[in-house]
């Protein structure tokens, strides 16, 4: 395996990986539609994944990968509404502040990988000087990280209540 | 004789113009009721306003043991004599008939008296019994801004350390979250940087989102005396309304609402740009210059006019207005504050500031406005969303110093995570994790977003509501116990104003009934629950308001608020005092960061600073090494698009705001007929364009809607921005056949129907300014007009259309100025000195 194909491979992971933290979030969005600051953080957090789909394609493009669909598919209408109208019939019980943490854990843990997946491309994009790939490494890589720290922090704030009031 | 004007339809009554760097003269304003020779005035007893954030000082007339009227204090710092409409008028609400003078519990459904043994009781074994059942994470606290230092005090040790919970908040988290928050992110601490002299010395004056005009009208007073004199400063003014302010400004920007961080970076990059950027300040004092220059470089004026909606050449002007200003001030309020991105656009106010290394200088310096009396207070004492003291619930340290001071064990001090702000507090009320919720002066059913929502939370049977106020309020009206309190008059503390001004307020004349004080009340609360330190001694040790100073005075020694130069003695028959006020600095401190900065080092610092758009904290180890020397942060931020944004089924964004002639929900100021009149009643604001476009004219009946509700009101046709509509917040329903919301025949009248549950994720701010909205004809003005000013912003569009807001002979109020009254401005001012005076004895 040459030197180019460990780098397609790290590429497309993390293409795979960003896409799925993109529609994690939002799914996480809809679900928590009650949680008004998860709502809209999430939603704004899976823009920034979004963007980092679409910067991966256009890098594996120059690597000749073709990564797909480079808009990071949107959820379908129907099943956001029903997500959103769900969150709203469970507002007023205390269960669905479980299901947060379980879903801010997912979060943090699919962003860890993505983390990783830029720390590898970084490293990679010095050895091979590789200027492009290190500047989209360092342009993305910290937005994962503030990703990351944000699922901390409201996991941080909300344990505390959410577990000893079950 | 005296000058008498009409302080309704002349708000900011006559003008004593003065130049740059002169001292703003006397004007004292007197309003004595009908019939009432200011010879016949028993007492002057001392106070100040506690109907914003201003802390206009004045003296409250008693006769026969009742107040009949108001004078401004001369010699008070803050305003040299004057006051505001408010201040004028709203002092008889305190006689209303309809004060609440028995505690009230919920029996089979209905609010009954009683007697208060039996309120405290219910209230005493709730608590007891969901500390015993789900622990002190079920109990919730939400005060207001409108309490004493000394109240909010002991309610953040018996929350904190009594009861041991996280969950206490104010509502100066609707109104001045961001201004803390975003002094904490710059400057690694909270503290008002500025002080109002500075209006003196300023050339340059810049209002951010701030209708000074209107929110602290004697400091507009103060500008247009300044206006009127020689050397007067220019004005920038950035609001989308066309306010007092801009009608004055040299440069008026109204950006389209949700902006405010476009509008900045352009701002920022001009002064990069044009190099108007003091190196050596700094060099000296800040840390994050590069970073702010990065993001700023392509932040182009063009680039900003197309997502602002202003000319690209407007944006240079104020650019330049700034850039080349040699004394800068800027004030910063709700728009930028209830606005999308609303601590990203602060912080970026202070960036301005850091990169023209205009601070601690006269004229040279920040005020990041707070919107109520004594916000400033609930900040301090911990009784809002941080620890008192401004200590950092990160730091161990800080922690610790606090329980020293409590004589309690640090663990007993909730700190694993930041104080629960109010949008969570009503959030976990919502989820039936809080079951106890008690609301002090403040109501909540007509102040918080999305109003259907919270009264779903108020109304919640297993959610056991205490209400404190003066009167039946909504929120009151939802209670299952109701406490009657004393007010503003009938008690004796002290608070402290937007310039960190502290101020005595004495008792005038006895409470109502059977009201009582709010430090009372939260002490036989304290008492009953028989709270303990680690040595089992009483963890409360006070008694009265001088006490309960003198124990705060202790907890903020060597803060940066440290009081401990102060005392009732000190303040009595003197001008207010401006905290940080100790044996260095015994005449208090009228400028902070003269010297550096003070409070920024990691050890010291209140906050080590938040992620601008996520809201995730940092950790002392991330800012040890972005700052290791305590310096200012200058924090960039890129502006994003807000959450909601108009659509085809609304195509308007809608902002609620205030009126002059109006606080908060009007429990007071509707209870007082002078200014009732003047605004009796809600009204919605729209463009000429967008009024021509939908056929809509003054005083035609409309409905607002959004996605969560909607409110109807007459039509006013202003010189707004086009797209943009305004709502002002301050009416419910308390004077509607309904009560406490609308029904089959009370419409909804209350902005906040429609209003949307965002907020800032770094202050927790709610949004109050970025909602989108649609607009209907719902019946056709027969010679009706809206019941909105033609004194404010919200004058109609052409002059001379509506009849014009007076007062008539009931608002005639009193001026004496030095000029007018030459020799005998002192006889004037003294013209009740025959009663004695409060403190003299």
């Amino acid at each position: 395996m040459s030197r180019t194909d460990g780098i397609s491979l790290t590429l497309s992971d993390l293409h795979h990986g960003e896409q799925h933290l993109a529609r994690q979030l939002t799914a996480v969005a809809e679900r928590h539609r009650t949680d008004h600051e998860i709502h809209h953080v999430a939603t704004d957090l899976a823009g920034w994944s979004r963007e980092h789909v679409r910067s991966l394609a256009e890098a594996g493009h120059a690597h000749g990968l073709d990564l797909g669909d480079p808009a990071g598919t949107p959820t379908p209408g129907l099943l956001a509404t029903l997500r959103e109208k769900a969150a709203e019939a469970v507002g007023h019980r205390p269960e669905p502040g479980l299901l947060l943490l379980r879903d801010l854990r997912e979060l943090h843990l699919a962003a860890a990988g993505n983390s990783l997946c830029w720390e590898m491309l970084a490293q990679a994009a010095q050895a091979t000087r590789d200027d492009d790939l290190l500047a989209l490494a360092s342009r993305c890589h910290p937005r994962t990280l503030r990703q990351m720290r944000w699922t901390n922090t409201m996991i941080k704030i909300l344990s505390p209540q959410v577990l000893t009031s079950l | 004789m005296d000058a008498s004007v009409d302080r309704i339809a002349w708000p900011w009554g006559s003008r004593t113009p003065y130049g740059r760097h002169e001292p703003w003269p006397v004007r004292v304003d007197t309003y004595l009721e009908a019939g009432v020779e200011p010879a016949r005035v028993q007492r002057w007893v001392q106070t100040a306003s506690i109907l914003h954030s201003d802390g206009d000082a004045m003296d409250i007339a008693v006769l026969d043991g009742r107040m009949v009227g108001v004078r401004g204090r001369a010699g008070d710092r803050v305003n040299r004599g004057r006051l505001g409409p408010k201040d004028l008028f709203a002092w008889q609400a305190n006689a209303s008939p309809d004060r609440l003078t028995t505690p009230l519990i919920r029996q089979d459904g209905r609010l009954v008296a009683c007697d208060w043994d039996t309120a405290l009781e219910r209230i005493t074994s709730r608590t007891r019994e969901l500390l015993a059942d789900r622990g002190p994470g079920s109990i919730g606290f939400y005060t207001t801004g409108q309490l004493f230092l000394e109240e909010y005090y002991t309610l953040a040790v018996l929350a904190r350390a009594g009861i041991g919970t996280h969950h206490l908040d104010g509502n100066t988290r609707l109104c001045t979250a961001t201004a803390a928050e975003a002094l904490k992110e710059t400057f690694g601490c909270d503290g008002q940087p500025g002080s109002y002299d500075d209006i003196d010395h300023a050339d340059v004056i810049a209002l951010f989102g701030h209708n000074i005009a209107e929110t602290q009208p004697v400091q507009w007073m103060r500008i247009l005396d300044r206006l009127e004199g020689t050397d007067p400063p220019r004005l920038v003014c950035v609001d989308p309304r066309p306010t007092k302010v801009a009608r004055r400004a040299a440069v008026h920007l109204a950006p389209r609402v949700g902006t405010n961080v476009a509008l900045l970076d352009a701002l920022l990059h001009e002064i990069i740009r044009t190099d108007r950027v003091d190196h050596d300040y700094l060099a000296a004092h800040t840390v994050g210059f590069d970073e702010l220059a990065s993001r700023v470089k392509e932040c182009t004026p063009e680039w900003a006019a197309r997502i602002c909606d202003v000319p690209a050449a407007r944006i240079g002007e104020a650019a330049e207005i700034i850039g080349t200003a040699d004394r800068l001030l800027s004030t910063v309020l709700q728009g930028v504050y209830q606005s999308h991105q609303a601590t990203a656009a602060a912080v970026q106010i202070n960036n301005l500031h850091l990169l023209r290394g205009m601070l601690g200088r006269p004229g040279a310096g920040v005020l990041q406005m707070n919107g109520q009396p004594t916000a400033q207070n609930t900040r301090e004492c911990g009784a809002d969303g941080d620890l008192p003291g401004f200590r950092n619930w990160q730091n161990d340290s800080h922690v610790a110093d606090l329980a020293r001071v409590w004589n309690v064990e640090p663990r007993t001090i909730p700190h694993y995570a930041p104080p629960t702000h109010a949008m969570q507090l009503f959030r976990y009320a919502e989820q039936g994790s809080i079951r106890m919720l008690w609301i002090s002066g403040t109501n909540p059913a007509v102040s918080l977003p999305e109003l259907a929502r919270i009264r779903s939370i108020l109304e919640q049977d297993r959610l056991f509501v205490v209400v404190q106020d003066l009167f039946l309020t909504e929120t009151a009206q939802l209670a299952d116990v109701v406490l009657p309190a004393a007010t503003w008059g009938e008690k004796t503390g002290t608070f402290t104003n937007a310039d960190r001004t502290v101020h005595l307020s004495d008792k005038a004349v006895e409470p109502p009934g059977e009201a009582r004080p709010d430090l009372d009340i939260f002490l036989a609360y304290a008492a009953r629950m028989d709270f303990r330190d680690k040595d089992g001694a009483p963890l409360i040790t006070w008694h009265d308001p001088e006490s309960a100073f003198e124990a705060w005075k202790r907890c903020s020694a060597g803060r940066p608020c440290d009081y401990t130069g102060i005392t009732y003695d000190k303040l009595r028959g003197a001008s207010g005092i401006q905290w940080p006020c100790h044996e260095g600095a015994p005449d208090g401190t009228a400028r902070l960061y003269t010297d550096g900065i003070s409070w920024a080092h990691p050890d010291v610092c209140e906050s080590y600073g938040k992620d601008l758009v996520t809201g995730a904290a940092d950790d002392v180890s991330e800012y040890r090494s972005l700052n290791p020397d305590g310096k200012a942060v200058i924090k960039a931020a890129g502006y994003l698009p807000p959450h909601e944004i108009p659509t085809e089924e609304y195509p308007f964004q809608l902002a609620t705001g205030r009126t002059l002639y109006h606080f908060h929900t009007r429990t007071k100021t509707a209870r007082a007929p002078q200014l009732d009149a003047a605004a009796p009643d809600v009204w919605v604001e729209a463009s000429v364009s967008d009024a021509a476009l939908l056929g809509l004219g003054e005083g035609d009946l409309v409905e607002v809607s959004t996605p969560r509700g909607a409110l109807r009101g007459r039509l006013r046709v202003t010189g707004i921005r086009p797209g943009l509509l305004f709502v002002p917040f301050h009416y419910g329903y308390w004077d509607t056949k309904a009560g406490h919301g609308p029904d089959g025949d009370t419409p909804p009248r209350a902005a906040n129907e429609t209003t949307v549950t965002d907020w800032d994720p770094v202050s927790k701010q709610p949004l109050f300014k970025t909602a989108a909205a649609g607009l209907r004809l719902l019946e056709r003005a027969d010679g009706e007009h809206a019941p909105a000013p033609t004194t404010t912003a919200s004058a109609p569009a052409r002059a001379g259309t509506v009849p014009a807001t007076t007062g008539g002979t009931a608002a005639l109020a009193t001026e004496a100025t030095e000029a007018t009254e030459a020799g005998e401005a002192g006889e004037v001012v003294e013209a009740g000195g025959d009663g004695r005076e409060e403190g003299a004895v």
